[in-house]
C-alpha cells in the first residue's frame, strides 16, 4: 500500500483507532428527491470526495421493446410517451419518422409546421423542468415554482391540442393526429409574446445568484474529447464547444426554413449548461412564434392520407372503402416494407433515435430506442469523480436524465 | 446523399476488403457487414480513416432470428459529425459465439454492449465488466430473445405475513393474447381453428 500500511511481507504497522480509515460506500437513491427518479447510486468516498461512482439503473424496467414486438405499429406509439414523460411529443416524433421512412410517406406541410411547434413547446418543456429543478438541488426553491407555473400552461396546450396532458399519443405517422383550432394558435402565440420575461425573471434569481454559482461554476468540467468518448450529444455536447444539433446538420420536417441559433458552450461547465438551456428556450419561443406565423398561412390538411393513416370522417359517413380503411387500420394496422431503419431527433436532452427492423407484417421485427441520458448517465463515473459528494446532486441535474427513457 | 454513401461504401471496401463481407444502401443508410473477428479493428478504422471518422458511436443492439444458423445479429451505429454521416455495422454470430468488446475504442460501449448481453446473452469477449444491467438483481433468461415469453416466469409481490417481497412462479387468470391478422386466403400456416380434419386428410 502507498500509504505505508502494509509491506511486502504482509506485516502491518500498529494503528491507533483514529489513523484506521478506510474509503467508505454509501447508497445513494433509489428513492432520493435529488436522484430525478428511480436511480441507485453505489459510492465510494474518501471523505467527501468520491472515488469510485457506480450508477444501477433498470429499476423502472418495464420492457418496452419486449411489448413493441406484439402490438401493432400504432399501438405502439403511446408507449413512446412513457419513455422520456418529461417532453412526450419529441419521442413521438423520431419514431413517426422511422415509419415514414419506411413506407415513403410524405407528411403535408400543416403536419409538419404543427409538428416543429410542439417539438419545440417539448423543449421548452423539458428544459423549464431541468434548469428549475436543478437549482433546487442546489437549494433554490422559488425557480422550480415558476418553472412549474409555466409548464403547466404548456401542459394546457398539449390537453387542448390532443386532450391529454402528458401521454399525448398526438404525432401519427403520416402526420398529426387532428387539426389545431385558431384559436389555440392565438392563445400559443400570446404565450410566447409573454415567455421571456418570465425566463428573465428567473435569470434574476439564478444567473448571478452568488449560491448558485458557488455550486455551478467548474463543476462537471466536459471538454471536446470527454464527449466524443463518451457518446454525448444535446446540450452535454454542445457544452463542450462542438456545435453539433440534428435540427441543423440533418434537418428533418422543415427545420431548415427557420431561423434559429444554436447556443454552444465555452467552459463545458454545469453553469455553462444552465446558460445554454436557457438559451435554448429562448431560442424556441422564437421558432414557437415563427411557426404560428407560417401555420396561419400554411391551411390544409395535417396527414397524409393513404393506407397508413385513417380516412376523414366525412367519407366514413358516405364511404363504404373509407369504412373499411378505418376498421382494418384500428384492428390489422398497416404492414410496413421489410427493411430496417433509423430515425433520430433532436430530443431536449440530445439524440432520440428509434430504429425499427421491419419484417413486412403490421408489427415491428424489433424496435430499439436510442435514448440520449443512457448515455450520459453512463458517464456518471467520469465526470464525478475528484468531485464532492454534494456536487454529485448539482451534476445528476445537469446531465439531464429521466428514468423512463434510460430504463424503457 | 445517397451517392455520397455509396461513395463511402465503395471507398470504405477498397480500403479494408479483409472487413467488409458485404454493404448497401437502402432507405439512404449505409449498412456494412462485418465478420465478428474483425469488428473491433475494423470500427477503429471507421473512427481513425480521415474520409470517415465515425468518432460518436450512437448504439449497440442486436436481432434474434431463431431459425438462423447464425442466430443473432449484433447492429452497431456510428455517427460521423466531420463528414455528417451515419454508419450501421451488422455482425451476423452463432449462439454460441463470442464478439470481441469495442470498448477499447469507445469507452461509451460499455453500457450498450451490457445491455446487449443482459438482453440477449450474447457474450462481449475482454469486456471489462460485463454484468447484467437493466433487469432485476438475480434475473434469470434473456428477456429478447425471440423465445422468451413476454409474461416472463417469475412475478414478485409484497407478502404481509413473511413482510418482505417474494418471487414466485407467473400465474395468469387469462392466457396471454396474441393477435394474429394473418389472412387464412393468404397463406397462415396454421390450422384453422374447427377446421382440424384439413390435416387428416
Amino acid at each position: 500500500m502507498m500509504d505505508g500500511s502494509k509491506f511486502d511481507d504482509g506485516s502491518t504497522d500498529a494503528l491507533a483507532g483514529e489513523q484506521k480509515i478506510r474509503n467508505f460506500n454509501i447508497n445513494f437513491g433509489p428513492q432520493h428527491p435529488a436522484a430525478h427518479g428511480v436511480l441507485r447510486l453505489v459510492l465510494e468516498l474518501d471523505g467527501e470526495i468520491v472515488e469510485r461512482c457506480d450508477p444501477h439503473v433498470g429499476l423502472l424496467h418495464r420492457g418496452t421493446e419486449k411489448l413493441m414486438e406484439s402490438r401493432t405499429y400504432l399501438q405502439n406509439l403511446p408507449y413512446l410517451d412513457r419513455l422520456d414523460y418529461v417532453a412526450p411529443m419529441n419521442q413521438e416524433h423520431a419514431y413517426c419518422l422511422a415509419i415514414e421512412k419506411l413506407t415513403g410517406v410524405e407528411v403535408p406541410r400543416r403536419g409538419q409546421l404543427i409538428r416543429v411547434l410542439y417539438s419545440e413547446i417539448g423543449r421548452v418543456l423539458n428544459h423549464l423542468m431541468n434548469v428549475c429543478s436543478q437549482a433546487m438541488d442546489v437549494g433554490a426553491l422559488t425557480p422550480n415554482l415558476w418553472g412549474f407555473e409555466e409548464r403547466e400552461k404548456l401542459m394546457i396546450f398539449y390537453e387542448r391540442a390532443c386532450g391529454a396532458r402528458l401521454h399525448a399519443n398526438y404525432f401519427r405517422p403520416g402526420g398529426v393526429h387532428q387539426d389545431l383550432p385558431d384559436a389555440l394558435l392565438d392563445d400559443i402565440e400570446e404565450w410566447a409574446l409573454g415567455f421571456p420575461q418570465v425566463l428573465d425573471d428567473i435569470e434574476t434569481l439564478l444567473t448571478e445568484n452568488r449560491v448558485f454559482k458557488q455550486r455551478n461554476v467548474d463543476i462537471a468540467i466536459v471538454d471536446a474529447d470527454t464527449a466524443l468518448e463518451h457518446g454525448y450529444s444535446g446540450v452535454m455536447l454542445r457544452s463542450a464547444g462542438m456545435a453539433w444539433d440534428l435540427r441543423r446538420a440533418q434537418p428533418y420536417e422543415c427545420y431548415d426554413e427557420f431561423e434559429f441559433k444554436i447556443p454552444v458552450g465555452k467552459n463545458g461547465d454545469c453553469y455553462d449548461r444552465y446558460l445554454m438551456r436557457l438559451a435554448e428556450m429562448r431560442e424556441s419561443t422564437s421558432i414557437i412564434r415563427q411557426a404560428i406565423v407560417k401555420l396561419r398561412e400554411a391551411t390544409g390538411d395535417v396527414m397524409a392520407r393513404g393506407k397508413i393513416t385513417p380516412p376523414k370522417r366525412g367519407d366514413m359517413k358516405t364511404s363504404m372503402e373509407a369504412l373499411i380503411h378505418h376498421f382494418k387500420l384500428y384492428t390489422e394496422g398497416f404492414h410496413v416494407p421489410e427493411g430496417e431503419v433509423y430515425a433520430a431527433v433532436e430530443a431536449p436532452k440530445g439524440e432520440f433515435g428509434v430504429y425499427i427492423m421491419g419484417d413486412g407484417t403490421n408489427r415491428p421485427y424489433r424496435c430499439k430506442m436510442r435514448a440520449p441520458g443512457y448515455m450520459h448517465l453512463q458517464s456518471l463515473d467520469h465526470i464525478t469523480c475528484g468531485h464532492q459528494l454534494a456536487d454529485v446532486a448539482a451534476i445528476i441535474g445537469t446531465i439531464d436524465i429521466v428514468f423512463g427513457e434510460i430504463d424503457r | 446523399m445517397s451517392e455520397a454513401l455509396n461513395e463511402l461504401g465503395v471507398h470504405i471496401e477498397l480500403k479494408r476488403p479483409d472487413c467488409v463481407l458485404g454493404w448497401d444502401v437502402s432507405f439512404g443508410e449505409l449498412n456494412v457487414d462485418v465478420a465478428p473477428a474483425n469488428i473491433a479493428g475494423f470500427v477503429e478504422f471507421l473512427k481513425a480513416d480521415p474520409n470517415c471518422k465515425f468518432a460518436t458511436l450512437v448504439d449497440i443492439t442486436a436481432l434474434d432470428f431463431p431459425d438462423r444458423p447464425k442466430r443473432f445479429t449484433v447492429v452497431y451505429h456510428l455517427l460521423s459529425m466531420t463528414q455528417n454521416a451515419r454508419i450501421r455495422l451488422r455482425v451476423a454470430v452463432r449462439e454460441d459465439e463470442m464478439v470481441p468488446t469495442i470498448t477499447e475504442i469507445h469507452p461509451c460501449a460499455n453500457w450498450p454492449e451490457r445491455e446487449t448481453f443482459d438482453m440477449f446473452g450474447i457474450i462481449f469477449s475482454d469486456h471489462p465488466d460485463l454484468r447484467r444491467l437493466l433487469t432485476d438483481y438475480g434475473f434469470r433468461g434473456h428477456p429478447l430473445r425471440k423465445d422468451f415469453p413476454t409474461t416472463g416466469y417469475t412475478e414478485v409481490r409484497y407478502d404481509e405475513v413473511q413482510k418482505r417481497v417474494v418471487y414466485e412462479p407467473v400465474q395468469l387468470p387469462q392466457d396471454y393474447r396474441q393477435f394474429d391478422f394473418m389472412s387464412p386466403w393468404e397463406g397462415a400456416e396454421y390450422i384453422l381453428p374447427g377446421d382440424e380434419k384439413e390435416g387428416a386428410k
